[in-house]
């Protein structure tokens, strides 16, 4: 009925025949809209960065999304039958627009559950709105450790990612694994995912006897050059470089390093695989590892197959799984969509509460994409993934390939 | 080492806020008016270079020549439309129309070019390079500062030694008496705008290998090199280039010696300070008001 109203409200001022013929309009139009959106679909939201820096990450996360959902709404849907319904918001990776989108999904749109983007500065500032209004939120990307571990009780938050605190001591066992390296750089981008990262590095070296780190640079997003950091870093011996920022400035980081001429080994967080490293970085793209959840490349598990299969299908511009950009994205979205939908299934019901206790007591195990999924969450856990489930890959050409 | 290439960074930042900068002076000594959105058309630059070269698989020269005359006419428009029909009824609204229209091509470049920041390729201007005193520098940063300083010195001997540029600068002491000399002054400054636009387009396409291109990769650059402009004093070429590359030495230098969390608060810190001690710029001159 409230499309009744608004509808001719900027015709009433004009004549009253337009009015009634604006009117008439409302009512038709509402009419449509509920038989197409019949009030027993489930909404789930999703709010990320879809323009912007980032937006190829947010495209990434939409693909795995998509085709998950159509395969539960192909086997029937969740709640006896109801289909899934994707409403998605677009946060330009900035803090402000993700809170205002988050609150436009949760009050007017009035969703089950949503997800995240890319951006660990836009997650935290959805987390206490979600925890506030009782609304499960599932991170698929934006790994700083404060976005699920956030003190709230209970706890809405959950996540299918990596977890910095976690990928921090993976970047510091490689960087001295791989490339016996002892004294460690960092280079962080200067917001709280760089912050996050700082905390769970300094963490990591105080239980890593192997390496130390011998110094932390921070840089901005529109920073041009970065020799002068990177200098700093040089002067205090410093053997490897840990990076962890977006693909943009990282590729500046990578550019910079080469103007220098300093050939020293990059061991990077996977923000810059949310946008065209290897062209941005041109030639020496290929000298940063990084971390991921999963690669497409290699001998698929039975749902690699699938999935790659459907994106194919879905996306014709994919012909094989270079062409899939911005992986863990579409990884780890594909198994966050499926976990929440059998959550909200087992739930019985779209009540925020009941979905977060489903989710923390998952029975049985389901076969994913990542990982087989056995109890993934709990009370006091509430991130699916853990260290055991990161590989290090880096960038050949435009393809992503494993080097563990 | 920490200093020499902080120097060097410094240097090539410094020519390119210098080149931008002199955007606004060519077309302040002319007109009194300058287009605010020069940021704007040195993304355009380096954006229509991008599109002729990587997209459509022009030719570089015939890319890079096509980029910066596109340049050069969007400064005429600019003056056409958002500067001229302001400053015949004597209103200064085109401080605001310039800023509109600026945001307009930045907005219509996102629609065009896309929301994804896209990289030029490697060429011989940054895969070339030699050691100074052990520090790698390319040809590209050396070639920066060399494009900069020669406009400067080349606009220079034009306004001071040529029929032209004496022409040019008579235009603003007093229009008509210049109109009385057989200058025309509707064309002197569509020729002023068409140098600005020229200037940021080839800053523009100098920046885009070191940098990403995008819609917004002007924004930032545009209000450094208006600072830079003021920093100079506006009306003269010599004093706008040495103090971009003032600004740039001061930004490479904090961001070396204090870690990059300070250059914009001290950078612009500085730019105040100065004016506050110097209210016509490092390099002006109060310009004599006779009554």
């Amino acid at each position: 009925m409230k499309r009744v109203l608004v509808m001719p409200r900027s015709l009433r001022l004009t004549r009253r025949p337009a009015m009634l013929l604006g009117m008439t309009l409302g009512v038709v139009l509402a009419g449509f809209t509920a038989a197409a959106h019949a009030a027993d679909t489930v909404k789930i939201g999703h709010v990320a960065a879809l323009s912007g820096p980032s937006a190829q990450s947010g495209e990434a996360i939409t693909r795995g999304l998509s085709v998950a959902i159509d395969e539960i709404n192909a086997a029937g849907g969740i709640l006896g039958g109801r289909q899934i319904e994707l409403v998605q918001r677009d946060d330009e990776s900035k803090p402000p627009k993700g809170l205002i989108a988050a609150r436009e999904l949760i009050f007017k749109e009035k969703v089950a559950a949503f997800l995240g983007g890319i951006d660990s500065p836009v997650s935290l500032a959805i987390v206490p709105l979600a925890n506030q209004n009782k609304v499960p939120f599932m991170g698929v990307w934006a790994a700083a450790t404060p976005i699920t571990r956030n003190s709230a009780d209970p706890n809405y938050v959950f996540r299918v990612s990596a977890v910095d605190a976690l990928v921090d001591v993976k970047l510091l066992k490689y960087a001295n694994g791989k490339f016996g390296a002892r004294k460690a750089g960092l280079m962080l981008i200067n917001n709280p995912w760089g912050e996050s990262n700082e905390k769970g590095l300094v963490a990591a070296d105080k239980e890593n006897g192997n390496i130390e780190i011998v110094g932390i640079e921070k840089f901005e997003n529109n920073d041009v050059d970065m020799v002068p950091q990177l200098t700093r870093l040089k002067q205090a011996g410093a053997d490897v470089i840990v990076l962890v920022v977006n693909a943009p400035p990282g590729a500046q980081m990578m550019k910079s390093r080469e103007r220098m001429g300093w050939n020293v080994p990059v061991v990077s967080h996977w923000g810059i695989s949310g946008g065209r490293f290897p062209e941005l970085a041109g030639p020496t793209a290929g000298d940063a590892h990084f971390v991921q959840t999963y690669s497409f490349f290699g001998k698929q598990g039975p749902a690699g197959e699938r999935l790659l299969a459907a994106l194919k299908k879905k996306y014709p511009a994919i012909k094989g799984p270079e062409d899939v950009f911005s992986p863990v994205g579409t990884a780890n979205a594909y198994d966050a969509m499926h976990l929440l939908a059998k959550a909200i299934d087992a739930a019985g019901s779209t009540d925020g509460d009941a979905i977060r206790k489903s989710l923390e007591n998952m029975q049985g195990s389901y076969q994913g994409l990542i990982k087989t999924y056995s109890k993934p969450f709990s009370k006091g856990n509430h991130d699916a993934l853990g260290p055991d489930d990161y590989i290090m890959v880096r960038y050949v050409g435009n393809t992503i390939t494993p080097v563990e | 080492m920490l200093i020499p290439s902080a120097l060097i960074t410094g240097f090539g930042l410094g020519s390119m806020y210098g080149l931008l900068a002199l955007g606004f002076y060519v077309t302040y000594s002319v007109s009194n008016t300058v287009n605010f959105a020069q940021g704007s058309t040195m993304m355009l630059g380096a954006v229509l270079c991008f599109t002729f070269w990587v997209t459509l698989g022009w030719p570089v020269w015939l890319a890079v020549l096509l980029a910066l005359l596109a340049c050069a006419l969007w400064g005429v428009v600019v003056e056409r439309v958002a500067v001229r029909p302001f400053v015949v009824r004597g209103s200064n609204a085109w401080l605001m129309a310039t800023v509109a229209l600026g945001i307009v091509v930045e907005n219509v470049v996102l629609f065009t070019f896309g929301k994804d920041p896209r990289g030029m390729p490697p060429s011989f201007l940054t895969s070339e390079a030699f050691f100074v005193a052990g520090i790698k520098v390319q040809a590209l940063q050396l070639m920066i500062p060399i494009v900069g300083l020669s406009i400067a010195v080349g606009l220079h001997l034009f306004s001071r030694r040529t029929k032209y540029g004496k022409a040019l600068l008579a235009v603003v002491q007093n229009p008509d008496a210049a109109q009385l000399m057989g200058i025309n002054i509707v064309a002197a400054v569509l020729l002023a705008f068409a140098m600005s636009g020229l200037f940021a387009g080839i800053a523009g396409i100098l920046i885009a290998p070191l940098f990403t291109i995008s819609s917004t990769m002007g924004t930032l650059f545009g209000i450094k090199a208006f600072a830079v402009a003021i920093l100079g004093g506006i009306g003269n070429a010599w004093g706008v280039m040495a103090a971009g590359l003032i600004y740039g030495l001061a930004e490479a230098l904090i961001t070396a010696l204090l870690g990059s969390t300070y250059t914009q608060i001290l950078t612009f810190a500085l730019v105040i300070l100065a004016l506050a001690i110097r209210p016509n710029g490092l390099f002006g001159q109060a310009s004599v008001q006779k009554v």
